[in-house]
């Protein structure tokens, strides 16, 4: 499904040039639960970017190929890629607090990826939006709807950034430090829900986090990046269990994370 | 929310009132007698004191304030010493023709300023960008009487697109606003200047939130996102610049009307405070203070509808 071959993110716009990502290769499968990991400014976030063409700096130079389905998404012109932003690609972000318009209702951003790819009757764009704001996780779908994004929790607020990223349930989502800003408890139920969109809805995710040990709870397969390169790859387990590197060593929080997930434990 | 509602309603009256009670009071400390300027100075001691009764100024005035509060809200301005007329007659052409200018200026400020906001914000740094920057830096510096002088010369002067008399609106509405565009263009476009570049820079201000990258990462083109998204956030610091520039906008046409030989509220003024004709001199400032005060009321509750974090306080 997604060939990432030599990606790299070059950033030309102070005195020296600065190489963000350098030569990032990946394959992902259909439905395929993937991690990414690395310290604060290894070029994660700059990886998820540049893979869903929302980078606007154009100081920032993208090379290598990113083929979605044998199609290299970094050749395609804006108007080309924006048939795939929001439709089979989607992301959410370690931001639930400004990630969402403060004044726009939550329910009327859930569903306007239907409205940009065009498919449905207002009416049917509320329902499938509903439906999706509860398979995010969202209690009471019908009020969230009509909710300002101030009115809710970040955790209710991720869900629903969860819900928008999803109402076109795309093949792939990237989820960049999604649950970053938020607390362990709440942190948990997210990382519950993205498993089980993933078992319902089959959506491939590429998880990013600084955090080895939630990455294990999630996923089947790791990279890990430092300074803008993977510099180790592999089965979670493996990985977690004989890291190769020192580095990667460091990334292993020392929280319990996967003994309170469900399904968690089998893979001991 | 309405108990909030309520409370603003209640406060605006409160500011109202007070504004009547200082329009009332600065022209009661004022020295000089009304009861000069009209009888003349060789006025016996008898005439005088039949006059002031019949004016009420020899009531204490505090009654006096009420007794014009209360004539004033049933429509009574009182009478003009000079013009001999009921104020409210004398005045109401000249209230129609300054609130005319006053509201065509205001909407010249927002034609002009939203769309060079845009534009300029959109395009950054290209040369229409550029362009509008040397262009608003000049307007902004320049003063509504020099700016009024200019539009007058160069639509009237060079280029005779409109007759430098005033037409009134006896004369078809449609050939009133036409005149009225001039000189509202010479109040507008200093102030368009100042909330163009206000604009520009909360649209940009509001590009690099991460809303906005959510935006784009759903498939918006880039003015999808500025229209369905970064508009409304934008906007919210102009209605509040266009709020404060209310009096402004008045106290401009004020000016811009003696450009223009406009007979507005703005002549009136002047030549009732030579006179001491102070019934009208009060009732001109009480008109502009309560359409001050309620525009500001209105953008307040536009404010407030755009930004839905603001709730009742
Ligand atoms: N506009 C830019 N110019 C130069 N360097 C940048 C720019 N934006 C981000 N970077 C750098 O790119 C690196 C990778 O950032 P990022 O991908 O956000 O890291 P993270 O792994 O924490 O998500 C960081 O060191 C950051 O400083
Ligand atoms: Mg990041």
């Amino acid at each position: 499904m997604l060939d990432i071959r030599d990606l790299s993110v070059v950033f030309t716009d102070r005195k020296e040039p600065f190489t963000a990502v350098e030569k990032f290769n990946l394959q992902m499968d259909a439905g395929e639960v993937v991690g990414v990991v690395g310290e604060s400014g290894s070029g994660k976030s700059m990886t998820a970017h540049a893979l869903m063409g929302i980078i606007r700096n154009p100081r920032a130079h993208i090379t290598g190929q990113a083929l979605f389905e044998g199609v290299d998404l970094l050749s395609l012109s804006p108007r080309q890629l924006r048939e795939y932003q929001g439709d089979e690609l989607s992301i959410i972000f370690q931001e639930p607090m400004t990630s969402l318009n403060p004044t726009m209702r939550v329910g009327r951003q859930v569903e306007e990826a239907l409205r940009i790819h065009g498919r449905l009757s207002p009416a049917e764009r509320k329902a499938r939006a509903l439906e999706t704001m509860a398979l995010a996780g969202l209690p009471d779908p019908e009020a969230v709807w009509n909710a300002w994004p101030h009115e809710l929790s970040g955790g209710m607020r991720q869900r629903a950034m969860i819900a928008a990223a999803l109402v076109l349930r795309p093949q792939l989502l990237i989820a960049d430090e999604p649950t970053t800003a938020l607390d362990v408890t709440i942190q948990m139920q997210i990382l519950e829900t993205l498993k089980d969109i993933n078992r319902k809805e089959g959506v491939a995710i590429l998880f990013i986090s600084h955090d080895l040990a939630v990455v294990r709870a999630l996923c089947s397969r790791v990279v890990v990046m430092k300074e803008g390169r993977i510099v180790e790859s592999g089965p979670v387990d493996e990985v977690f269990r004989h890291p190769r590197e020192d580095y990667t060593k460091l990334l292993i929080s020392s929280r319990p994370t996967r003994t309170k997930l469900k399904g968690g434990a089998s893979r001991d | 929310m309405a108990k909030a509602a309520v409370k603003r309603v209640a406060l605006l009256l409160a500011t109202l009132l007070l504004v009547t009670l200082l329009a009332y009071a600065a022209f009661s400390v004022i020295p000089g007698d009304p009861t000069h300027t009209i009888l003349g100075l060789d006025a016996t001691e008898e005439q005088i004191a039949a006059l002031r009764k019949e004016l009420g100024l020899d009531l204490p005035v505090w009654q006096r304030y009420v007794n014009w509060l209360t004539d004033f809200l049933h429509g009574d301005l009182g009478k003009s010493y000079k013009f001999n007329m009921p104020v409210a007659d004398l005045l109401a052409p000249r209230v129609q023709a300054t609130l005319t200018l006053t509201a065509v200026s205001f909407a010249l400020i927002v034609v002009i300023s939203i769309p060079l906001g845009i534009v300029a914000a959109r395009f950054r740094g290209g040369f229409v960008d550029r362009a509008i920057t040397v262009l608003t830096q000049v307007t902004m510096s320049i003063p509504n009487f020099i700016m009024g002088i200019g539009v007058m010369f160069l639509f009237a002067l060079v280029l005779h697109i409109f007759q430098p008399t005033y037409v009134s609106p006896e004369a078809g509405l449609a050939a009133h606003l036409w005149f009225m565009f001039f000189p509202a263009l010479a109040v507008a476009l200093p102030k368009s200047a100042m909330a163009v570049r206000l604009l520009r820079g909360a649209i940009l201000g509001e590009l690099d939130k991460d809303y906005v990258r959510t935006a784009y990462s759903k498939g918006n083109a880039t003015g999808a996102v500025l229209r369905r998204h970064v508009l409304r956030n934008a906007m919210i610091p102009v209605v509040t610049f266009l709020a404060m520039t209310i009096a402004d906008i008045v106290a401009a046409s004020i000016v811009v009307e003696q450009v223009f030989t406009i007979p507005g509220l703005g002549q009136m003024l002047i030549t009732c405070i030579g006179k001491r004709d102070y019934a009208v001199v009060q009732a001109i400032v009480v008109i502009l203070a309560v359409v001050v005060v309620g525009c500001n009321f209105l953008a307040d509750a536009l404010y407030r509808v755009m930004d839905p974090r603001i709730d009742g306080r």
